[in-house]
């Protein structure tokens, strides 16, 4: 098998990166300060891919991502917390259950949904929604006899190791659980216009926010503390889980993008209609990338859940849920390799370097300059950073246009005989 | 003859039942859990009925801009919300530090108080107004103008950040501080009481019990959003600057060629909603009187669901949607939840776009230049 060598380079300056930050925050050269902000650079590049696909690549313009992010951290942090503060895998029985059956249910609805012809979207969501809820009662009781032979079998293994699997377990798992209610949301939202989509996905990530902030009363989970914010959830997450699934979202999107799904996503963002003409599923290509990119979000969500040991409604605002949207606007949209800098540079810049730079005493000054710097590159290069230009290893190499060797009636393309309009 | 064959699962997929299943059980949820405490206490619904047409007639004043811009540059402008935020600052500082709200008294001491007050009030509004329209003109010109032929996400981005900027540069300790300030009204609250008749409520005192409460605010607010809402109408329906900006919104490389100039009708469209919402701060303070430098996010967020729940580019779609917003919200605080009424705003507004995709009041979608 021949190596290319874009390949062989994105993987060695990538591993290189990798290597040199852990070294460096090893030997003590690089602060703690400056370790976090480099993982909530590599967390925000996750989320930030998340909306690339959904809004770079497939053009839905969605302002959900920041609730599916909310919903991986609070999941993710319920689990380990109940680990290591309550001693039990109660969270993780219990979400793994509810995670496959909802699977199982999700599948099953959809199988029934199939073979009514013609079922409205709201109406195939009611199914969907009584088969979750059927699901999820199942799941939390049938998980409650699961959950004491489980913690045994954990408690068995190093409780270095045993940690370590259940905050695997949990960033997958708040990863599905953003997937799964992304899919049954995008059901009816996904049939709407696009500015009108972008609204009721706005209206989606207050609803999380509101929902966290009384998850004390009315959710009924005591140990997220609603309003006052969630404390005591481990720092599990180190440079190195993070890279680690930073490296496999970038090549899972970049696959993806490369392979004829791909192909289909991104001509759904250019044309609808004409998508449609050659065979394209539409609906179908929008909800596996609004459920592909929610799922990133809720990986991205669970990660950060674990960088600061803390979380709290607040971070889940809905003014913070533009900075995926700033972000990939800011990288280029439609761009891996832009989503990546550009996510690293804001974290570094805003958190890190403005900082330092301003003078004692206007440190306020900071969310001045943030949106100045934000006008003056929106002015300047409108289409964001990077463009649609990629590194070597995330380009995608198309195979030569087929060339017919011969015409023998000269064929008029569509820009020769109809105008095209502005 | 076709009909007579359909069976029973296909009625259910034609008629789109089982989803209207689920709206009608949502809907009887909220109306037995509202009417239940309702019949129980109706001095309080209606309370609450005129608490939540206050925040609408606010509402609409500030949907009303969101929903004009949107029409004419379909941009959802984030910044208006701060533009509320200013009007709101500028009346506080011109009633609080200037006085502007006494000169009547000051220049005609023959004046009755009623009246003098009265003018000084409206003087008040009007500062506020012209202030606003003046800052959005100027970011319209700055950020927004050349940005047109780029890119929607961008123009959206530059909106995100002109929001950002007027936040935060309103947070710096020289400009209005990052404190919350109390509201100095420049008029008196009077306050009535509807009980066996039309009392007054003296100062200090606390109204019977089962009365219901109408201020001499509330009073203040319909009439000032009536008069607004006349005038905008009259502006679009009326005049050459409405005709052309229907124009605009309509078509913009067809009007150009019809000779209007776009570029200032977008401008003068960005003053009047600024104007408006410029109006709204200053009648949200009196209510409500507590203003801070993002004290225009919430409101502002509001507004523009109300805007897009009527249907966004239509202006009785704005004013209707945001009834329905204020209303929901206040019986949704009274007799839900109070910690959820955002989410029940949002809930409203996700189920009316799932049933009508453009809202009550909106034109099917179509794709513009």
């Amino acid at each position: 098998m021949k190596i290319q060598r874009g390949t062989l380079l994105f993987w060695f300056v990538f591993l290189g990166f990798i290597v040199l930050v852990q070294v460096l925050v090893g030997a003590g050269i690089l602060s703690n300060f400056w370790a976090t902000l480099l993982k909530i650079g590599a967390v925000m590049s996750i989320v930030s891919l998340g909306l690339n696909l959904i809004y770079g690549f497939n053009g839905q313009f969605s302002l959900g991502q920041w609730g599916f992010y909310a919903i991986g951290a609070y999941t993710a942090a319920d689990i380990t917390y109940r680990w290591t503060q309550l001693h039990n895998a109660s969270g993780l029985v219990v979400i793994l259950l509810v995670v496959l059956l909802v699977g199982i249910a999700f599948f099953l609805v959809a199988k029934v949904v199939a073979r009514l012809r013609g079922l409205d979207a709201l109406s195939a969501f009611t199914l969907y929604l009584i088969g979750l809820l059927i699901a999820a009662l199942i799941a939390v009781y049938a998980g409650k006899s699961l959950i004491a032979p489980i913690t045994n079998i954990l408690n068995s293994l190093p409780p270095a190791i045993a940690i370590q699997i259940v905050f695997f377990l949990a960033v997958l798992l708040g990863g599905c659980i953003a997937a799964e209610i992304s899919y049954i949301f995008g059901l009816p939202v996904l049939t709407l216009g696009s500015d009108y989509f972008g609204i009721a996905t706005l209206g989606f990530t207050i609803i999380v926010k509101v929902l966290l902030d009384n998850s004390d009363t009315l959710l009924g989970f005591t140990e997220m503390k609603g309003a006052r914010g969630m404390v005591g959830i481990p720092k599990l997450t180190s440079w190195i889980w993070v890279a680690f699934f930073l490296v496999v979202v970038i090549i899972v999107t970049r696959n993806l993008l490369h392979s004829s799904h791909g192909r289909a996503m991104v001509s759904v963002r250019e044309d609808e209609i004409a998508a449609k003409a050659m065979g394209i599923n539409v609906a179908q290509q929008k909800t596996i990338t609004f459920v592909l990119g929610s799922f990133f979000a809720g990986l991205a969500g669970a990660l950060y859940a674990h960088v600061n040991g803390f979380l709290h409604p607040n971070t889940f605002n809905f003014i913070k849920s533009f900075d995926p949207m700033i972000i990939i606007v800011f990288g280029g949209l439609g761009s891996v390799s832009g989503t990546v800098v550009a996510a690293f540079t804001w974290a570094l810049v805003l958190e890190g370097l403005l900082r330092i730079v301003l003078p004692q005493g206007f440190e306020t000054w900071r969310f001045v300059v943030y949106p100045l710097l934000l006008l003056i590159m929106m002015l300047l290069r409108p289409q964001g950073l990077f463009g649609t230009f990629e590194f070597p290893y995330l380009r995608q190499i198309l195979p030569p246009p087929f060339q017919p060797r011969e015409t023998a009636h000269p064929v008029h393309t569509t820009e020769d005989t109809l105008e095209t309009g502005a | 003859m076709e009909n007579e064959r359909l069976t029973f699962t296909d009625r259910m997929i034609k008629g789109k039942w089982i989803g209207k299943l689920l709206l009608i059980a949502i809907a009887l949820l909220a109306i037995w859990g509202i009417g239940n405490k309702a019949v129980h206490n109706p001095q309080l619904f209606i309370q609450q009925i005129i608490n939540g047409l206050q925040l609408g007639f606010v509402y609409a004043l500030i949907a009303l801009g969101y929903t004009m811009v949107y029409g004419i540059v379909r941009l959802i402008n984030f910044a208006h919300g701060d533009v509320f935020m200013v009007g709101a600052m500028v009346s506080y500082f011109a009633v609080g530090s200037f006085h502007l709200h006494q000169w009547p008294a000051a220049v005609f001491p023959g004046l009755p108080m009623f009246v003098s007050l009265l003018i000084g009030t409206l003087s008040v509004i009007l500062l506020s107004m012209a202030t606003c329209a003046l800052l959005a003109v100027t970011i319209e010109r700055i950020a927004y103008k050349p940005l047109r032929n780029a890119p929607r996400i961008s123009a959206l981005i530059t909106a995100i950040g002109v929001s950002f900027f007027l936040e935060y540069f309103g947070a710096l300790p020289f400009v209005f501080t990052p404190n919350f300030i109390t509201y100095k009204r420049p008029y008196d609250i009077i306050t009535w009481y509807l009980k066996d008749g039309f009392h007054r409520l003296e100062a200090g005192k606390a109204p019977p019990q089962g009365s219901i409460l109408i201020s001499n605010n509330l009073l203040i607010i319909i009439l000032v959003t009536v008069i607004l809402l006349l005038s905008l109408t009259y502006i679009v329906q009326k005049t050459k600057v409405g005709k052309a900006m229907r124009a605009s919104a309509y078509d913009k490389p067809t009007s150009r060629l019809m000779g209007i100039n776009v570029d200032g009708i977008i401008s003068i469209t960005f003053a009047i909603g600024a104007a408006l919402a410029g109006a709204a701060g200053v009648l949200y303070a009196t209510a409500y009187p507590q203003v801070f430098f993002w004290m225009g996010i919430i409101p502002g967020l509001k507004a523009f669901i109300a805007a897009v729940l009527g249907g966004i580019g239509s202006i009785p779609g704005a004013f209707v949607g945001a009834l329905i917003m204020g209303q929901a919200e206040v019986l949704a605080a009274g007799y839900i939840s109070t910690p959820m009424r955002d989410a029940i705003a949002f809930s409203i507004l996700i189920l009316v776009l799932l049933i009508r995709p453009t809202g009550i009041f909106g034109e099917p979608e179509r794709e513009k230049a």
